[in-house]
């Protein structure tokens, strides 16, 4: 099995590149990155002109909610959703049903991933058994089955304790620790982001500080334990801060923020539709501020990489009052769209830092395959069409959900292919 | 079908229409003051004064929504509200049903749009409904084909209660613009602020805000309000002064120390009305909390027009069931 991309503008920061390369895959590798290489027998892809091939993308926060909750995503219909917006692999959070805090569940999770032969998956295991903040999960084991990363995600790592043992002992195994940063008596019953339109629609608040006061602690207990801290779905300026701070000072702390963080804002809940529950997600969105601190922690390096925080929920889940409806939405499909139009195209970085941010950083900062199209490695490869204008629908969504608030946007930029282990794995049809 | 213009009583003719007042409600609706413009404001004002005088009269009904059903859907615990609205109801002929949460299939595990849905298949004109849920009349609006009446949603908005507090205080004050409105109590956690500031500030008036620094919503002076935790700041030379219950279960969420406090800091009493303007009203939405958030002594007082509010609820619930059937037949024409 031979393949052949010809032609393509190849960005691969890991190794220096960027420019016309092409790229020859041989029995799921990748051997060579060169131009002008012959056919010699090889199956073709003509990139077109104007696209770009990159090394596969990652999300490390993705909810593929099997076992349990499978009327939600399945592991089949997660990596199917996953390949279609360009991600060859992905991070699998463990709040399924049962939690993933013990080798049987990874292991299920990993058998179903390999049947479906999509994108690759890497379980995240929980931190607590039944991620419930008392006693910790055996992460060791966890950590020989599979998983490649701890959290509670879903819930905060219950106490300053459990996180101190947590960062002690994943840094054992050189894992980081992944929290879902949230002071609960803060959140309450809160839904919606404290400020204006939480007033003014009648919604509780869920103030940013309630985020940002746990990113303070897990930087400190980062510093304390020499851990390694992974702030998820980060979307509070305050928070920004913190981890700024701890960045400067030399603290083992990294952070995502997801699309829906860095493109909307609270004001969505008022206007064209009223409690929207496709804009309900937890952390929820913020004011302008917020979102303004994110493009510019993303633009500056602050922030390490965009993940998805794909939460897919059941139509009738979210047609609910708006205070019942479950948090969060889907995003592995509409990410990179949107990456391109508000962060690419709007100025704001550079298609160097957009592979950084989806695939270099990610696989640096979980310590997972991929990342780089180096001779020897498997052959996970993204091509990119960055001027293809691509109009969002949910009903087209391959996830099994379609819990979107980007239904109808209409963006430029889209995703032309997904190869996984030198097979086409998604070609867009457009 | 049954509500024509020559089948109005001659009452509900507008005598003084006042200038600028909407000639109909645009929306089919009433999900909140919010949406609403000052003349359909002005309209459903004046529209309310002549169904008051229908109050007044020794056979207290008029014909004009026969045949026409309404169904009063309350997922939340209310007295007065749906009383008010019964009564409006039946003044106007309809047919009426109510329906409270122990009695409905929400108990049963039902959802929201299920429940309306089941109701809607039996056509109803027009739905009433209070929900703990802001939001919950806005989804609904969005799936039915009956007019939705907002009844009380969460901590989003009471339309009909703001309507008819500023005909009540239109009564006393003959206008709403250029007065002063201190309204003091739970400001974060009530519908009633909400509508009452929307419904006021489009017509011109000054409200004031005034509770606890812990019961302040987020943004309360981008909603058109001047914030103050000093009641005497809020009530000096006030037009109006509008008090807020203050619930029980507020004094265990760390908002309120206790109640003895929370009366020493911000209870209306007489000497601290003494700080409005002369003609000062005094009013509460109910039911209101003696020796909490109101001293006796004003809740009694002559210029306390509490119970003036309930009766005008009534004629401003007419006012509302009225137009809105009205707009349905132009609709149709």
């Amino acid at each position: 099995m031979r393949l052949l991309l010809k032609n393509g503008r190849v960005i691969d920061p890991a190794n220096g590149r960027d420019g016309a390369f092409d790229v020859l895959i041989e029995d799921g590798q990748i051997t060579r990155v060169e131009p002008n290489l012959p056919a010699e027998g090889a199956e073709i892809f003509e990139v077109a002109k104007g696209w770009i091939v990159t090394p596969g993308l990652i999300d490390l926060h993705v909810h593929l909610r099997e076992p349990g909750q499978e009327h939600k995503e399945t592991v089949a219909t997660g990596v199917a959703s996953a390949v279609a917006g360009g991600f060859t692999a992905v991070a699998c959070m463990p709040n399924t049903d049962p939690i993933n805090d013990h080798a049987g569940i990874t292991q299920f999770i990993l058998k179903k991933a390999a049947e479906a032969q999509l994108a690759h998956v890497y379980p995240i295991g929980a931190v607590s058994l039944g991620s419930k903040g008392d006693q910790l999960a055996e992460l060791g084991e966890q950590k020989a089955a599979g998983c490649v990363a701890f959290t509670d995600d879903g819930r905060p790592v219950a106490t300053a304790l459990l996180m101190r043992r947590a960062l002690e002992y994943a840094g054992m195994l050189g894992v980081p620790i992944v929290n879902h940063c949230e002071d609960p008596s803060l959140k309450g019953d809160g839904v919606a982001h404290e400020g204006y339109y939480a007033s003014a629609l009648g919604l509780r608040g869920i103030p940013g500080v309630s985020e940002s006061l746990m990113v303070e602690r897990d930087v400190s207990l980062a510093e304390l334990t020499n851990g390694h801290v992974h702030v998820a779905h980060m979307s509070a300026r305050q928070s920004l801060r913190a981890v700024r701070a701890g960045k400067d000072r030399g603290v083992r702390v990294t952070c995502e923020v997801a699309p829906h963080h860095f493109t909307l804002t609270d004001a969505a809940l008022e206007a064209p539709v009223k409690y929207d529950t496709n804009l309900k997600m937890n952390p929820p969105l913020r004011e302008e501020a917020d979102r303004d601190a994110m493009l510019a922690g993303i633009a500056d390096g602050t922030v390490d990489l965009i993940a998805t925080d794909h939460a897919p929920h059941h139509a009738d889940e979210k047609m609910l009052e708006f205070d019942r409806a479950p948090f969060g939405i889907v995003g592995l499909e509409t990410a990179v769209s949107i990456v391109f139009d508000k962060l690419v195209h709007a100025g704001r970085i550079t298609l160097k830092r957009m592979v950084e941010l989806l695939s270099v950083n990610p696989a640096r900062v979980f310590g997972i395959p991929g990342g780089a199209l180096t001779p020897g490695s498997a052959a996970d490869l993204t091509v990119l069409a960055p001027d293809v204008r691509t109009t969002i629908r949910a009903s087209a969504l391959k996830s099994k959900s379609k819990n979107t608030p980007f239904d109808g946007w209409e963006l430029r930029g889209s995703v032309a292919a997904t190869i996984v282990g030198g097979r086409i794995v998604y070609r867009n049809a457009q | 079908m049954t509500t024509r213009a020559a089948d109005l009583p001659e009452t509900v003719e507008r005598a003084h229409p006042t200038p600028g007042a909407a000639a109909r409600l645009r929306s089919r609706h009433l999900l909140g003051i919010t949406g609403l413009e000052a003349d359909e404001i002005i309209l459903i004002l004046d529209t309310a004064e002549a169904m008051k005088e229908i109050g007044g009269r020794a056979i207290k009904k008029v014909p004009t929504l026969r045949g026409r059903t309404v169904v009063n859907l309350f997922f939340e615990p209310s007295t007065r509200t749906r009383t008010s609205f019964e009564i409006a109801e039946k003044r106007l002929s309809a047919d009426t049903l109510s329906i409270a949460t122990a009695t409905s299939s929400v108990t049963k595990g039902e959802t929201l749009v299920d429940t309306v849905r089941n109701l809607e298949a039996m056509s109803p004109d027009m739905i009433v409904m209070r929900h703990a849920s802001s939001g919950a009349p806005e989804l609904l609006s969005r799936i039915c084909r009956s007019t939705i009446i907002n009844a009380g949603d969460g901590m989003h908005e009471h339309p009909t209660q703001a309507l008819l507090d500023a005909f009540t205080i239109r009564e006393h004050k003959r206008r709403l613009s250029g007065l002063k409105v201190a309204i003091v109590g739970d400001l974060l956690h009530s519908r009633v602020l909400r509508s009452n500031l929307r419904l006021l500030t489009t017509m011109g008036a000054e409200v004031w805000a005034c509770g606890p620094a812990t019961l302040m919503p987020a943004g309360i002076g981008r909603l058109g309000a001047t914030a103050t935790t000093s009641v005497d700041e809020a009530v000096e030379g006030a037009d109006v002064v509008m008090l807020l219950r203050i619930q029980n279960e507020r004094m265990h969420g760390h908002f309120i120390p206790s109640v003895r406090e929370y009366f020493a800091l911000f209870g209306m009493t007489p000497e601290r009305v003494r700080r409005a303007k002369a003609d000062v009203i005094v009013m509460h939405p109910g039911p209101m909390n003696r020796g909490v958030e109101i001293d006796s002594a004003v809740a009694d007082a002559p210029y306390s027009v509490i119970l003036e509010q309930v009766s005008n609820g009534v004629a401003v619930r007419m006012a509302v069931l009225y137009l809105l059937a009205g707009r349905d037949e132009g609709e149709s024409e």
